[in-house]
């Protein structure tokens, strides 16, 4: 009818995606994003407290569309009520001025313009994935790849042809249901050959071997919520990297002043303790540990220890030869320097572990939280590539 | 909608036309079309069924898509102004929805089609659009999508700075060759008609001010734009020393885009308005099932339902039609004597402000002390970390939606200089309307404007009652 000026019709829209398309170009953007940002993102409060969260949100500042605007905290805006609202009728909480703390309120933020943020939503996984484009295990040495290696059995694919004591016996049960259907009967019509369904595994060829980490820190006077938060953000990281390429990760808590002790995670990153520093102290329980619990022909260890450096000159002699020790037991051996402080100091540990001249040793500073990333960076640097493919 | 109901909404369809035609409304031939929700949030998110392919797109689409998917908010309807018109129906829309969507609709395109402002915009800018999206597609496998994709990023930074009130093509009258450089101080000497220059301040783009008398030594530097220029897109376009002309082809698109649009945005209040004021008359005049009338009334409501944060334009547009009609079929003595009001032309009065005004008048013109009160509008501000209404005086209220309306709330910026410090360095002025710039975007939309013209460029402006100037120098951005 062609002079019919009101037309309905409905097509097939199946095909029009460019929404989506250029919703995955966006996405592909904030990927980029985050990853130029990842030095940020890595000390994030929301990721590191997350508590197992599966998405955080991450603010990204470069997916904005700017524009010529007015400033939207300026001035007035209209509304409109429900009847006989007053002047000094408070609609809700604000968000904060301009200039006001910026997201995480560590050192150096605070002074950085506008709260505006576009927060994209990430899964901790896609961030993980991220972060672990550029680590590998370090150093691992020939020996231990026989024990690596091991094929492990994934029941992955279901087929219509097995063993008989794969049975998957719902799926064939569905299959003959869905059968009799199709056939116009109602209810299980006998079970034929062509229901079976067997389940089938792939062999994965994963490393069985477990890591532990022991995780130093020192607890003295001197060591602040900062130094604790920088400790904590690079421990999330590492054990979460650890368990892409281990199967078990154990994770053993020393916290130490002048005495050690094996503590719970809770302690270690909250209590505060008073007191002197002797790091030699935690190497030795490290050493014990090690030796009690976690055999180096079974466990690829990987100790690590935080301090602010304010050690006993005389105690620095003893640590050397204590590392030394831990080293030959080790897969890689990190000690890292937290300094909140602004100026720059060498201290007497960093000084004495300069001379150890082990590949497997990691000497790392952080002043900020922005550091802590080039240091995961540093302590899994990626050496040569051990033949046979260690990481399953 | 099943087939069946399809049918069924046809032949309501009809009814609903000839309802309307009754009413007076005049309207382009519209087309319906029955579309899935993600179809429908893409046109949404690009305002067009066919249109260039930008992540900013993708990024409104996947916002608008997730709320529609939680359920927060929900579009039944987009209509696009050409002729035929477009009208697209969500595939969940139930019947009766969708006869409340086609008398909205119907009502919009008797606004296109009527609204002087609309008087200009393309009618076939579907095609366009169509042939602007093609024609970027090719310049992606041409010069490569990065290449694409930041001349687009640019262009949309600046695609508002566009002049919609005069002639879009009219060109600069050309200059004569052979006169002198003239001033105001010289022409005095010679002609007689030379004080009618001194006249030129006061048009578009000029300062108004008197000018001061430059000492005559100074060597006269020609001024690049000869006058103030508000169409940034297009004078970019032009004027750019370093864009490639694929790359100046995409800015003028995005310009005929944008001027298309700019109606739609200088009227969103009455359109909104005048679609929801004849949705309710045909709604009334249907013949609906008790369960119909009652599902009509929820869902009326809840599209003129007003908001705390900001104005309901649909809440706001179907109140002042209908106060304006109550007050030109009923006339107080006064407005009888004074204006001459006979009563009874309510409805030819707001058909004829349909055809003549903007938001901006329409407000200015017929927002009443009564109307403020009844619809309960008030300013509110920040005070103390909290958002606190500070404003309950009509007229203030007024002036203020009035002054929000104001160039649809986009800063009026213009060229003033192409050829800055005879460096042909870029120098942009913020015409200062009380309202500060967003200083950070505006530092970034610099950036956009540097890779664009390739010299530094300036943004003088008036931050918090003192005159600034924001500069992108290819380096750093800076407000010193």
């Amino acid at each position: 009818m062609a002079d019919r000026l009101l037309v309905v019709s409905r097509e097939d829209w199946s095909l029009h995606r460019q929404g989506e398309l250029d919703q995955q170009r966006h996405q592909e953007k904030v990927r980029e994003a985050i990853r130029e940002n990842l030095a940020e993102l890595v000390s994030e409060e929301s990721i590191i407290l997350s508590d197992g969260r599966k998405v955080v949100k991450v603010p990204i500042r470069s997916l904005e569309e700017y524009r010529f605007r007015f400033d939207p905290y300026q001035g007035e805006h209209a509304g409109s009520g429900p009847g006989g609202t007053e002047v000094g009728h408070i609609l809700g909480p604000a968000r904060p001025d301009r200039g006001e703390a910026g997201p995480g309120a560590g050192p150096g933020a605070g002074d950085q313009p506008g709260v505006d943020y576009y927060e994209a939503e990430v899964t901790v996984d896609e961030l993980a994935e991220l972060i672990f484009a550029d680590l590998g295990l370090p150093n691992l040495q020939q020996k231990r790849r026989a024990h690596l290696e091991n094929p492990s059995v994934e029941f992955t694919d279901v087929r219509k042809q097995g063993l008989q004591a794969n049975l998957d016996k719902r799926r064939t049960l569905l299959e003959a249901l869905r059968r009799s259907a199709r056939q116009g009967r109602r209810g299980l019509d006998g079970i034929r050959r062509e229901d079976l369904r067997y389940k089938t595994w792939e062999e994965h060829h994963r490393p069985i071997a477990s890591a532990v980490v022991l995780a130093m820190m020192d607890t003295s006077g001197s060591m602040g919520t900062f130094e604790k938060y920088i400790a904590r953000s690079f421990y999330f990281w590492m054990v979460r990297f650890l368990r892409t390429c281990y199967r078990d990760v154990q994770i053993v808590f020393i916290a130490h002043d002048t005495r050690a002790r094996e503590v719970t995670e809770e302690e270690f990153f909250t209590k505060g303790e008073s007191g002197g520093t002797k790091c030699s102290a935690a190497y030795e329980k490290a050493l014990e540990i090690i030796d009690q619990r976690f055999p180096p022909a079974e466990y690829n260890i990987y100790p690590f220890h935080f301090s602010d450096g304010d050690n006993f000159p005389s105690d620095n002699v003893r640590c050397v030869k204590l590392l030394s020790e831990l080293l030959e037991r080790s897969s890689a051996v990190g000690y890292g320097e937290i300094t909140s402080s602004r100026y720059y100091r060498e201290s007497t540990l960093m000084a004495a572990f300069e001379r150890l001249q082990d590949p497997r040793f990691t000497c790392v500073q952080i002043r900020s939280k922005e550091e802590v990333y080039p240091a995961l960076k540093r302590f899994f640097r990626r050496t040569e590539p051990v033949p046979g493919g260690l990481v399953g | 909608m099943t087939p069946a109901e399809l049918a069924l909404f046809e032949r309501r369809l009809e009814e609903i036309d000839r309802i309307a035609r009754s009413l007076g409304l005049d309207y382009y031939p519209v087309r319906f079309e029955v579309v899935p929700a993600q179809v429908m949030y893409t046109f949404g998110a690009y305002g067009m069924p066919r249109r260039f392919s930008h992540w900013s797109f993708g990024k409104a689409y996947h916002r608008m898509k997730t709320e529609y998917d939680f359920n927060l908010s929900r579009i039944y309807e987009l209509v696009i102004n050409a002729n035929p018109a477009y009208a697209f129906l969500l595939e969940g829309n139930s019947l009766l929805q969708n006869l409340v969507v086609a008398a909205h609709v119907l009502a919009h395109v008797d606004f296109f089609k009527n609204n002087a402002r609309f008087r200009r915009t393309a009618r076939d800018m579907v095609e366009t659009m169509a042939v602007h999206a093609e024609r970027i597609r090719a310049y992606e496998f041409k010069y490569g999508r990065e290449a694409v994709e930041r001349v687009l990023d640019a262009a949309l930074a600046i695609q508002d700075q566009v002049d919609p009130y005069t002639d879009p093509w009219a060109r600069e009258p050309e200059e004569e060759p052979n006169l002198p450089e003239r001033s105001p101080a010289d022409g005095a000497a010679q002609d007689p008609y030379a004080d009618l220059w001194a006249l030129d301040r006061w048009l578009p783009g000029g300062t108004g001010e008197e000018r001061q008398e430059s000492p005559p030594a100074q060597p006269t530097r020609r001024a690049f734009p000869r006058r103030p220029v508000k169409d940034l897109v297009r004078f970019i376009a032009e004027a750019s020393p370093i864009l490639e002309p694929w790359e100046r082809d995409v800015l003028l698109m995005i310009r005929q885009e944008m001027l298309y649009f700019w109606p739609q945005l200088e009227t969103k209040i009455m359109n909104e308005g005048w679609a929801t004021y004849f949705h309710t008359r045909i709604m009334r005049a249907l013949d609906l099932s008790d369960a119909e009338a009652l599902e009509f009334a929820q869902m009326h409501a809840g599209v003129i339902q007003p908001s705390p944060h900001q104005i309901n334009p649909y809440l706001l547009g179907l109140k002042l039609f209908e106060s304006i009609e109550r007050r030109w079929d009923h006339p107080t003595p006064e407005e009888r004597e004074r204006w001459g009001r006979q009563g009874g032309e309510g409805r030819a009065k707001i058909f004829e402000v349909r055809e003549t005004e903007t938001d901006l008048s329409f407000i200015r013109n017929y927002l009443t002390k009564e109307l403020v009160e009844e619809l309960d509008l008030y300013l509110y501000a920040q005070v103390d970390g909290h958002w606190q209404v500070v404003e309950k005086d009509w007229e203030r209220v007024r002036d203020h939606l009035v002054q929000r309306l104001t160039h649809c709330g986009i800063p009026y910026i213009v060229v003033e200089d192409g050829d800055y410090r005879g460096r042909g360095e870029l120098l942009l002025r913020h015409r200062h309307e009380g309202w500060d710039l967003d200083r950070r975007y505006a530092l970034k939309t610099l950036e956009h404007l540097y890779r664009l013209w390739g010299k530094p460029v300036h943004l003088a402006t008036v931050e918090q009652g003192r005159e600034r100037v924001y500069v992108f120098d290819g380096e750093s951005a800076a407000s010193p």
